[in-house]
């Protein structure tokens, strides 16, 4: 049975609770204690920066060219925080029973408890750092809504919400790295965690321009290296983003909990063809204005202008009147996915849907021309006026769609589909973000701990800097601790040495296969199994197949694998080619995953499971925890679990209507 | 901070630019005032001056202590533009290193404004001349003819006839004018950019001063220009 | 939209590492889609020149949409190739049609060093942040988010020259190479915001000492860099930056 950790006592107050109590490391302690962090995104890069603060020697490593690149970067829409400024009846609790209920009460109460009760800080933090939030006129922050909730708690900055607290997180760290608190690595790539004696010690990375293999020792490791929605091929991910880091720590012993919990997000450009190489989200907050919408007549060729408001299926408004377009993503990518199904789809591919900006324009054109004083204002005077509006709201965004599809979508409907956007699982964590490996720990997307089934808009942000700012420097206390007296361990420890001598034989033993097959497209065939077999619905036969096909695809992979150049060069085909086996491999335990857990729940739909009506339909009686997997051997994992309990909130049919 | 390093960072060299320029500005607002006096003589105002309110205007110049104290800080200025603007270009133009194949070109700047450099060597060879044709013969060599004015009581070099000599030799004209939309072009660039450089961020203004830019470079180099023009046609002439 | 396919002939930079000498390539690529982007179009070549044994064009390239800053190709005498306020990987092959000639080069300027091929080394932009653009405030130490007001169109001009991606555009369309325009978008971010103002005077400073250092030139104002940012930064955060420099410079007591 896995220990969570959780302290004792009410909920409210565990968190107070147990940062009153965790142990401290004194200031001169810290500066003999090493912390490795794999990654500068939000979670990375605040959490490198805070650590820095405190004291600790931090090396920070990221592939890309520069902390800043890291994939937080291209979050559009928003962070959660429960600060009321709209005195709309936001608080604490709502923040958390949103989130829960969001995540179909798949998610650890006592985490979620937690990030609520300090995302209020970091909206002060990231405006302390200079984070230009949108303001109102007085001057105050804004707020906007975000799909699963009724309140508007989500703070932004135009389309560029992840990039702008990004900026923030990594103006930090370059204040810690000037200081000499942080060493940063980057174009670097953890190929391997080294163990000494049970507890992580240190990785071996490789410097990506020369090739060369380092060894790197901490007295933690932390992993903040994003989701892996890429082992879908398509996804909104960078091109970059991988599961490598992770996947090394569970073959190392850390279990990987929920891996099938994928989100699919409803607003994504649709694909176009074969050539395609990833897709683009539109943010969720277009849902705050546009009208999701297919014709009533199936195969209707008609274009979306001409088709009259009364032959129009506004599905998610006649499907959910409460929530209406503002129903979590998997409820409304799902309710996408039927409408195509069903042959209601629209657009050339008839795999997509529209979203509509024409009445938001009419109605924000008829509050500017009333806010001019004007009156009697003919209807092309109202559009232009809603149209600077929806500008000025979403000018990036609708941009952005116009570059791609060559449509200009303030006066045809944007054409969306849903897309692989966020993993909500990864590395089991207990309270303290630590994995099963002593020393290891998981922070941001990567982890698995707060989002349940399902992770709810704006909230990504929200823990990927909790865990950063908030979390880790107080729980990772409670471990150096102990660790004061362990010296500085030489990398010349046979455990590194042993370590890299593994990461060069695999690297040799890649560039030797010498096949016919390029990486991209194993990875491609990958992404196609996963997405047909494993995406927005499973069903037992399909996850059988996908896991039969997986493993023949695996034995493809290292037999006819093709990749030029060399090692000790600058090599982005070696690179792809490391990241596409392990996606292989865990694109296996997503299937396994899914196929054992015979419910639906949040963005895991299984066919079988469903209500008369089509919703996600749960059985807590048998699904009522989390599935840890641990790695034993080739395609075996066992199953670990983790009861979920709720004290506080109670567990019903998730309802939006 | 320190005086050496704030005047030649990155943007302290561009100051001194600045600062020099709009100095220089100023110095052309004065010279093509007092040049400008030649015009009395055309047909419509009195063609009879022949050019003694720019003689005499010239002598009070040449005369008057601050003005030739002022003098000095003028070539002061004009050497510190000229050696700092090519300290300048050599050092934008080692920044580069590898040039590339097919470049930017107008697609995102004036050409003149990436030309700076060469137009103030334009203008700077065209200073060599017009020093040596009138400046030098009035305050080095004082070798001009005098003209004795309000009743013989007032005696000063006569600029205006050098002037009209001068302007004699078509080729000399036609220097003298490219001189002038050398500097036009070099001014329309300069003297926004002057501005920017010393801090003007403000639209409005930017805006304004865009317009005072243009207005100012063709308005100077269009009068300094037609002097050289007027008299070789002899609207303007010493008889 | 009207799709087409295309057949085109590609110049490219090809350059082993930082110590070698480069020289153009030419490559033929046929059937692309006017649907495809730029690089997806480069993905074709690369995968192409993988099967036939050859090395793949390195490039930079990682969000595919057009926040992170990675890509940078100069693409026929511009940066980001030919669509105003778009990066390379936004930018789809509806720009070109069939017979073109496309050259393709890296960023050029002393302060990006060529890593390989297309790829730069654009590490002095995180040196010149390191020297100062930030707000030092330890996490922990915020007050109330709303307990400073700050003026909407302060907290706007500020978004938006935060809004920049440290792509280096500006400086590979600069004739002086000059990263002001990257420098003056940060300095501009927090100079306009109240909580910048008590290191306003330091951070202008060493930024502009650590330009110096990192070999990137001086404006000149042509205001090539703006006509090329892809985020529409204005060349008047450089004007902004000056007035801060000179009121720092001569404020300054040492």
């Amino acid at each position: 049975m896995l220990d969570a950790k959780i302290p004792e006592g009410p909920l409210d107050d565990k968190w107070e609770d147990y940062k009153g109590h965790v142990k401290l490391v004194n200031p001169s302690n810290k500066r003999r204690l090493e912390i490795i962090v794999i990654g500068s995104g939000l979670a990375g890069a605040s959490a490198a920066a805070s650590l820095g603060e405190l004291g600790y020697k931090v090396k920070c490593f990221c592939f890309q060219d520069s902390p800043r690149r890291a994939h937080s970067i291209a979050a559009q829409g928003g962070i959660n925080a429960a600060k009321n400024y709209q005195n709309d009846g936001d608080s604490v609790f709502r923040l958390f029973y949103d989130t829960v209920k969001g995540g179909d009460y798949r998610s650890r109460e006592a985490n979620v408890h937690r990030l609520a009760e300090v995302s209020a800080h970091i909206i002060d933090q990231c405006v302390a750092q200079g984070v230009p939030f949108a303001r109102e006129y007085g001057g105050l922050l804004s707020n906007r809504s975000f799909g699963g909730t009724q309140v508007q708690r989500t703070f932004y900055a135009a389309g560029q919400t992840g990039q702008q607290l990004l900026i923030g997180a990594y103006q930090a760290l370059e204040r810690q790295i000037a200081l000499g608190n942080v060493a940063m690595y980057t174009r670097h790539e953890m190929l391997e965690l080294v163990m000494i004696d049970g507890k992580a010690r240190g990785i071996i990375a490789r410097n990506l321009i020369s090739g060369e293999l380092e060894r790197h020792f901490g007295h933690a490791v932390l992993l903040c290296s994003g989701g892996y929605g890429n082992v879908f091929y398509l996804s909104t991910n960078a091109m970059g983003s991988n599961t490598t880091a992770i996947w090394k720590a569970h073959k190392k012993g850390a279990y990987f909990g929920n891996p099938c919990y994928t989100q699919i997000h409803p607003t994504c450009i649709p694909v176009t063809g074969e050539h395609q190489s990833k897709l683009t989200l539109m943010s969720e907050s277009l849902r705050n204005d546009g009208r999701i919408w297919v014709p009533k007549k199936k195969g209707d060729n008609r274009k979306p202008n001409e088709i009259p408001a009364e032959e129009r299926d506004y599905y998610l408004e006649r499907r959910y009147p409460a929530y209406g377009n503002l129903v979590p993503r998997d409820v409304a990518s799902r309710a996408a996915k039927e409408r195509c199904d069903a042959g209601y789809g629209v657009g050339t591919s008839k795999q997509a849907v529209y979203l509509d900006f024409a009445s938001a324009i009419e109605r924000y054109g008829h509050v500017e021309a009333s806010k001019r004083g004007l009156s009697n204002v003919d209807a092309d005077t109202i559009i232009t006026f809603g149209k600077e509006v929806i500008k000025e709201k979403y000018g990036n965004l609708f941009d952005m769609y116009e570059k791609i599809t060559g449509e200009n979508p303030y006066v045809v409907p944007m054409r969306i589909y849903p897309a692989v956007h966020y993993t909500m699982g990864g590395l089991w964590v207990d309270y303290e973000l630590m994995t099963t490996i002593q020393g290891l720990y998981a922070l941001g997307e990567c982890n698995f701990s707060d989002h349940g089934a399902n992770r709810l808009g704006a909230s990504a942000l929200m823990q990927g800097l909790a865990d950063g700012y908030f979390v880790i420097p107080y729980t990772i206390g409670n471990y150096l601790a102990n660790e004061i007296g362990t010296a500085v361990i030489p990398t010349s420890h046979p455990a590194f040495v042993d370590a890299e001598a593994a990461v060069k034989e695999r690297l040799e033993t890649l560039m030797n296969i010498k096949g016919n097959q390029t990486a991209e497209s194993f990875h491609k065939r990958l992404g196609k199994i996963m997405w047909d077999k494993c995406g927005m619905a499973r069903n037992a036969q399909g996850l059988q197949e996908a896991i039969t096909e997986i493993q023949q695809l695996k034995k493809e992979f290292w037999s006819d694998l093709k990749i030029s150049g060399a090692i000790k060069d600058f090599n982005p085909e070696l690179d792809k080619a490391g990241r596409v086996a392990d996606f292989i491999e865990l694109g296996e335990l997503i299937c396994k995953d899914a196929l054992q857990r015979a419910e639906s729940c949040g963005g895991h739909f299984r066919e079988e499971s469903q209500t008369e009506e089509g919703e996600a339909l749960r059985h807590d009686a048998e699904f009522m925890y989390v599935s840890a997997w641990e790695y034993v051997g080739d395609h075996k994992w066992e199953l670990h679990k983790e009861e979920l309990e709720y004290e506080v909130v109670k567990p019903t049919q998730r309802s939006y209507k | 901070m320190k005086w050496s390093y704030f005047f030649t960072s990155a943007i302290g060299k561009k100051i001194v630019m600045a600062l020099t320029g709009l100095f220089l500005i100023s110095f052309l607002i004065v010279h093509v005032g007092l040049n400008s006096c030649i015009f009395y003589d055309l047909r419509w105002f009195d063609p009879t001056d022949n050019g003694e309110m720019f003689n005499k205007a010239a002598h009070f110049m040449g005369s008057a202590l601050v003005i030739r104290i002022m003098e000095i800080g003028l070539f002061l200025f004009i050497i510190v533009h000229i050696v700092q603007g090519y300290v300048l270009e050599a050092k934008n133009l080692s920044k580069r290193g590898q040039g590339y194949n097919v470049s930017l070109g107008n697609r995102g700047s004036k050409w003149y404004s990436r030309s700076m450099a060469i137009l103030g060597t334009l203008i700077f060879l065209f200073l060599i001349m017009h020093i040596s044709h009138f400046w030098v013969p009035s305050r080095i060599t004082s070798n001009l003819q005098e003209v004795t004015y309000n009743k013989g009581t007032v005696k000063v070099h006569n600029l205006f006839l050098r002037m009209f000599e001068v302007f004699q030799n078509p080729i000399v004209v036609i220097l003298y004018v490219l001189g002038c939309i050398s500097l036009a072009y070099h001014l329309v660039h300069g003297f926004t950019s002057a501005f920017r450089t010393m801090g003007v961020y403000n639209k409005k203004y930017l805006a304004m001063l865009n317009s005072i830019g243009y207005g100012f470079s063709i308005l100077v180099c269009t009068l300094f220009a037609l002097m050289p023009i007027s008299m070789y046609f002899h609207w303007v002439s010493p008889n | 939209m009207e799709h087409y396919t295309m057949n085109l002939t590609l110049k490219v930079w090809r350059q082993a590492n930082n110590k070698s000498e480069g020289r153009f390539e030419t490559y033929q690529v046929n059937g692309i889609s006017s649907e495809m982007s730029f690089l997806e179009m480069f993905d074709i070549l690369n995968e192409r020149l993988v099967i036939e044994g050859k090395d793949p064009i390195a490039f930079d390239h990682d969000c595919r949409e057009g926040i992170c800053g990675m890509c940078s190709m100069h693409i026929n005498g511009r940066p980001h190739g030919p669509w105003h306020a778009t990066t390379t990987c936004q930018l789809h092959m509806r720009a070109f049609k069939d017979g073109d000639t496309i050259v393709v080069e890296p960023w050029r300027a002393v302060g990006f060093p060529v890593i390989k091929d297309l790829i730069t080394d654009r590490s002095a932009f995180d040196r010149i942040v390191q020297a100062g653009g930030f707000i030092s405030i330890n996490t922990g130490n915020a007050v109330d988010g709303n307990s400073i007001p700050i003026e909407k169109a302060k907290a706007d001009a500020s978004f938006a020259a935060a809004a920049c991606i440290a792509c280096g555009a500006c400086v590979a369309a600069c004739k002086n190479a000059s990263a002001s325009l990257f420098l003056s978008a940060k300095i501009a971010h927090l100079g306009l915001l109240p909580q910048g103002q008590p290191e306003r005077k330091d951070r202008v400073l060493s930024m502009i000492a650590q330009m110096d250092k990192e070999q990137f030139g001086s404006c000149t104002f042509t205001g090539a860099c703006e006509a090329v940012c892809p985020k529409e930064i204005s060349i008047t955060n450089i004007s902004r930056m000056n007035k801060d420099y000179l009121m720092a410079g001569l404020s300054s007591e040492k």
